[in-house]
């Protein structure tokens, strides 16, 4: 439960409201994490804040954090040199056993890209493990797409489909503009192979689960990463409940049929 | 090389239609192509054609007089441009733009009404077809005003 020293070591702006951090440890690091699992930051003084690790790399922990309070407004306010309190890893991750063999299909919206990072460099690390892989990108505007350096390298390699779409543009964009679901109308995939993987704000990962399962991937093979509102992240408070799940410890990465007759309860 | 007939039944807007369907309706079709940035409808221009697009994408914009044109949607390979010529007064509602190069057969909406009108088993059919089409463009532009990705979303 003690939080352990990281110091920001690296920093970037991604968007006008959106900062990755960096972190290496100052002493003794926290336990390695699996894809899809979150970290408790802590800012000094002020509070705590779950966020999904976006990457791992030599020890180092990457996190994007978009300020909407006074937690995340601190954190992202954190320079090179600062540190921050990290506990953690904790709940269930992305489990891409189940995806081995199997086609891949990631559906992200908004900030929902930055949890689903880590499968996309797994899939890069072991692509024959995996068939086809897809990555289906939705956000409002060009200008709030995240990023997109990394989307254009992505998009340049052969092995792997990037389809980005936003809500409106202007003429100079390119791409499709539409919501996420209707990308996944045209997923160049074998839907009964597939497990897919849906990160985003939750209306949208519900109607997207919706639409993956139109297009014929079977419900178990729908994963989805919920946010609640966390406190202690190990299953003892409550503060994260969403019926019997407690999506600290038994999420944030849920399989859609337990959480779908769940999802249309507003939180409280 | 393939008859328009052909694509047709490749295209998934026509799928499980029987050959002689889609032998009639190809009679209203014709291959076309459009390069980059060409325009392929104009905002209140008559509706005398749809597109059945192969390859390519269609950008439909809407031209504002501050901000300049905004692309509201778009349609690409396996999708339909247009259902403005379903009904009356057979008009196009926006702009509709090549973004990149664009491969479709064009089908001739008079011509298409009028093999409905005599085979009204075929005309049925293209009509439920669109129905499922305008609703799923309806559900969209809803999710699209929701701010689906943003913070009202979560
Ligand atoms: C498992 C998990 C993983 C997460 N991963 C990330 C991540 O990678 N990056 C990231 O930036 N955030 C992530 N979040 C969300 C983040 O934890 C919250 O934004 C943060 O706790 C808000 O704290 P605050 O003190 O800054 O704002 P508060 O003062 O708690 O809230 C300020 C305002 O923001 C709204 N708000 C609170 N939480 C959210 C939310 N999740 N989404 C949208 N609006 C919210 C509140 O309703 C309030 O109006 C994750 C949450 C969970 C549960
Ligand atoms: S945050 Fe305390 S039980 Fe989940």
């Amino acid at each position: 439960m003690t939080p352990r020293m990281y110091e920001v070591v690296a920093r970037r702006d991604d968007l006008p409201d959106t900062v990755t951090l960096t972190l290496a440890p100052v002493d003794e690091q926290c336990p390695t994490p699996a894809i899809g699992q979150f970290n408790m930051l802590w800012a000094f003084g002020i509070g705590e804040a779950p966020i999904s690790l976006a990457g791992f790399e030599n020890g180092h922990l990457i996190h994007t954090i978009r300020r909407v309070g006074a937690v995340t407004n601190s954190l992202a306010a954190s320079t090179t040199g600062d540190q921050i309190g990290v506990r953690g890893p904790y709940g269930t991750g992305w489990d891409l056993t189940r995806a081995a063999g199997r086609d891949v299909l990631v559906v992200a919206g908004g900030l929902g890209l930055a949890p689903v990072r880590p499968i996309i460099t797994e899939l890069f690390a072991n692509r024959s493990s995996y068939g086809r892989a897809v990555l289906l990108v939705g956000a409002r505007t060009p200008d709030a797409l995240l990023y997109r350096d990394e989307l254009e390298q992505w998009r340049g390699r052969l092995d792997i489909e990037v389809e980005v779409t936003v809500d409106s543009a202007t003429p100079s964009w390119r791409g499709d503009v539409g919501v996420v679901t209707r990308l996944v109308e045209r997923a160049p995939i074998d839907p009964e192979n597939t497990t897919a993987f849906v990160c985003g704000p939750e209306v949208m990962m519900r109607f997207a689960a919706v639409s993956v399962v139109d297009r014929g991937v079977p419900a178990a093979e729908v994963m989805l990463s919920l946010e609640r509102n966390m406190h202690c992240a190990i299953g003892h408070c409550g503060h994260c409940q969403l019926g019997p799940e407690f999506i600290c410890k038994d999420g944030p990465v849920v399989p859609w049929p337990r959480v779908k007759p769940l999802l249309r309860v507003a939180e409280r | 090389m393939k008859s328009i007939s052909d694509l047709l039944g490749e295209h998934p807007f026509f799928e499980g239609l029987p050959p002689e369907a889609l032998e009639l309706i190809s009679g209203c079709g014709t291959n076309v192509h459009f390069d980059a940035d060409a325009t392929i409808i104009s905002e209140d221009e008559p509706a005398d054609v749809f597109y059945v697009l192969r390859s390519g994408r269609v950008a439909l914009e809407v031209a504002t007089p501050r901000r300049g044109p905004l692309v509201i949607e778009t349609v690409g390979p396996g999708e339909i441009l247009g259902v403005s010529w379903l009904l009356p007064p057979y008009r196009w509602t926006f702009d509709g733009r090549a973004t990149i190069s664009t491969s479709a057969v064009a089908l001739d909406a008079a011509c298409l009404r009028q093999k409905c009108d005599q085979d009204p088993v075929l005309g049925y059919e293209m009509y439920k077809r669109f129905a499922a089409l305008v609703r799923d463009r309806l559900q969209a532009t809803r999710l699209q005003l929701v701010d689906f990705y943003g913070n009202n979303a979560s």
